[in-house]
């Protein structure tokens, strides 16, 4: 099927999980309404989570999942090997995701609390583009199936993709979702301090679920170009919001290392 | 003539999660049958340390993309626990919506996705989109309808986001509860036809005698609650799941495995049909009575019947509850005071796998000093072993092949829809 006199592309995807809660590719079978249509856009030869072909043919490998022991590096550079595009799906595998709060203790103290004296191997958490170069991130915890939706578009016509610039705060307004900034403080009831949100620091692309339901931005997404660091931490002081706290919230997805 | 048997699956498709199963027979003397968990830690337990308590539950949601809600929900309850709150009845509400949400929506995708493609002989549920267009559709509607729920109750489909300690941070508006639950009502049928699609499938005949645990409903199926049970007689607080579950590291698992009363026992939808069967919305009776599904049923693939069972169940259960949400509606607050303060705090829910536990101690600043989660997964390893030795042990008496038992052993796995990074935290 032409379109504006197009040929589309079907490109061979196959997905691939890491360290990781499996929730990323979990959504690539969510969006009920366009599933038939997504799946019949593209070749999926390998999606150990849903079928059981396996293939190593393919143009595109979606890596989901941090990189976190020895084996996975082994498996990842043998996928970079085969893949033309290289997609990085997911906080986990654009940031580290979660799985960098690890980094911050001691791993062979936190393997004697898991396991005693039967340690586990373990590695310091890092993102795939650590380990090997990535042509595209798809960040979000999870990430969104429009979005995804949107990029496979962008490679099935073969046109580039930018992300969006702007932060989350632009699409929360969109929403006409209530400022959890502007909010009193939850629990201690502090008249109009609200909850530390990271929306006007982050990078949009989400449609801001998790603001426009009361859960301030956390920041998955990674931060929004050209965002106002500075400014942004000098408001959250004024609001009388701790370092450690704002710090706690910076961290949690690994996504603002070297910011602060 | 002894039967001779090499399987090796690495990294077994359609499960959550990375493990292996391993067979070899040789001259009829099995030498392996082994399932082995090969995922990479994350060391949840320690991330959570020095934590605050409204961090708590969002991190701990990351644990498992499938059963995000029911971790959510455990990491709540046990912070509330700990700080001996009760939240308003209409949080409760909403939570145990989202709860029947994540109970359809993890459901339905094993029964279609993960489960379906051994019954009806295709390697995924992809080929059937232009082969049983039918099938793919009923699971299109069923699993977005599922998705839906979660949307609504929760905020978002994975990783919820308007539960938080005391309650609720957001209640959705009546009209779109009401067009939820006249969407579930219709569903009804979509779930009569899945019936029927279940009912042509031929599961495997095996069972061997196990302990089933749950949590226990006083007059209900219960999903949250404080009483666990054995079907072997054990009884106890949840606050004594230590006692209930008797987690040991084992050297080829990267998953702890448990115990009670013998060396292994089954939580998940067939222990809490053996368990609470009495308690199910007779509509959901029904389905367990066409589909032969009686108690205390000990065929492990009979799981499959008991998850459509628990479906139909829990959209009854959530159209009664969206109905009552409806009428109280935002009238209420939707979340109490927090006081932090420093001690213990236990949480069980039943997540779709079974049944969960979160225990978190506060110091008195409100963050978590220590913290272990015990993970419905975790607690089947064994005894999918165990059933593992005894199916292979039957089928080479039967002089099996190395595909069939591939594939039955494949499906054995698969019929306890293991979370396995889940079972790794």
């Amino acid at each position: 099927m032409k379109y504006l006199g197009i040929e589309p592309k079907k490109p061979r995807i196959a997905v691939f999980d890491f360290t990781s809660c499996e929730g990323c590719q979990l959504q690539l079978a969510n969006g009920e309404d366009t599933l038939v249509e997504f799946l019949g856009s593209i070749d999926i030869v390998d999606f150990r989570e849903i079928s059981s072909s396996r293939c190593e043919d393919y143009e595109i490998a979606m890596i989901e999942g941090a990189i976190t022991r020895s084996d996975e590096i082994d498996r990842l550079l043998r996928i970079r090997e085969k893949a033309k595009t290289l997609i990085a799906l997911g906080t986990c595998a654009c940031f580290g995701g979660v799985n960098k709060l690890k980094n911050a203790f001691n791993l062979n103290d936190a393997n004697e609390e898991v396991y005693g004296d039967d340690p586990k191997e373990t590695l310091p958490a890092r993102a795939v583009h650590d380990i090997v170069p990535v042509e595209l991130k798809i960040p979000g915890c999870p990430v969104s199936k429009r979005e995804v939706e949107r990029i496979i578009q962008h490679l099935v016509w073969d046109v580039p993709y930018t992300p969006p610039a702007y932060p989350v705060c632009l699409e929360c307004k969109q929403r006409y979702a209530v400022c959890v900034c502007d909010i009193d403080a939850p629990w201690t009831g502090e008249k109009g301090k609200g909850q530390i949100c990271l929306g006007p620091i982050t990078r949009g692309g989400c449609m801001a679920p998790c603001p426009a339901a009361g859960m301030a931005c956390w920041g998955c997404r990674g931060p929004a170009e050209d965002a106002n660091l500075e400014s942004f931490f000098s408001i959250l002081k004024e609001r009388g919001f701790e370092e450690w706290e704002v710090r706690e919230r910076l961290d949690f997805f690994g996504a603002f290392e070297g910011s602060k | 003539m002894k039967v001779n048997l090499d399987v090796d699956v690495h990294h077994l498709t359609r499960v959550e999660g990375h493990g292996n199963i391993r067979v070899r027979v040789k001259d009829g003397n099995i030498e392996e049958a082994n399932w082995t968990v090969v995922e990479t830690p994350r060391f949840f337990e320690v991330m959570l340390k020095g934590k605050h308590f409204s961090t708590a539950a969002a991190l701990s949601s990351r644990i498992c993309g499938i059963c995000s809600i029911a971790h959510c929900l455990a990491s709540l309850e046990a912070t509330e626990h700990a700080f001996d709150i009760t939240i308003p009845s209409i949080a409760a509400k909403l939570r145990l919506l989202g709860k029947h949400g994540e109970t359809l929506q993890s459901h339905l995708l094993h029964l279609f996705f993960l489960a379906a493609p051994d019954f009806l002989n295709v390697p995924s549920v992809i080929p059937l989109a232009a082969t049983s267009p039918e099938v793919v559709d009923l699971a299109r509607r069923l699993k977005g309808l599922a998705n839906r729920v979660c949307d609504i109750a929760a905020g978002r489909t994975t990783h919820p986001v308007s539960f938080c300690v005391g309650g609720v941070s957001s209640v959705p508006n009546r009209d779109r509860l009401l067009q939820l639950r006249d969407a579930l009502e219709r569903s009804l049928e979509d779930l009569a036809t899945s019936v029927e699609l279940v009912a042509g499938f031929s599961i495997p005949r095996f069972a061997r005698e196990t302990e089933f645990v749950s949590l226990k409903g006083e007059s209900d199926y219960a999903f949250i609650g404080r009483t666990a049970v054995s079907s072997d007689g054990v009884e106890r607080d949840v606050s004594d799941y230590r006692q209930m579950t008797n987690e040991y590291v084992v050297k080829h698992s990267t998953s702890k495995y448990c115990r009670l009363s013998r060396d292994s026992f089954a939580v998940g939808p067939l222990a809490r049909f053996n368990n609470n069967h009495e308690h199910l919305h007779p509509a959901a009776a029904e389905v367990a009575s066409r589909l032969g599904l009686e108690p205390v049923c000990h065929n492990p693939f009979m799981a499959h019947v008991a998850r459509l069972v628990e479906c139909v169940h829990a959209t009854h259960q959530a159209i009664h509850l969206i109905e009552e949400i409806a009428d109280t509606g935002a009238s209420e607050r939707a979340a109490a005071d927090v006081e932090p303060r420093a001690g213990e705090g236990i949480g069980a829910v039943e997540a779709p796998r079974g049944i969960l536990y979160h225990h978190y101690e506060y110091g008195a600043n409100g963050k978590i000093v220590r913290a272990n989660c015990v993970i419905p997964t975790t607690q089947n390893h064994a005894n999918i072993q165990n059933d593992l030795t005894d199916l292979v042990a039957q089928s080479a008496e039967t002089m099996m092949q190395d595909g069939e038992i591939e594939l039955l052993g494949s499906m054995l796995v698969r019929a306890y829809d293991p979370c396995i990074s889940c079972s790794v935290h």
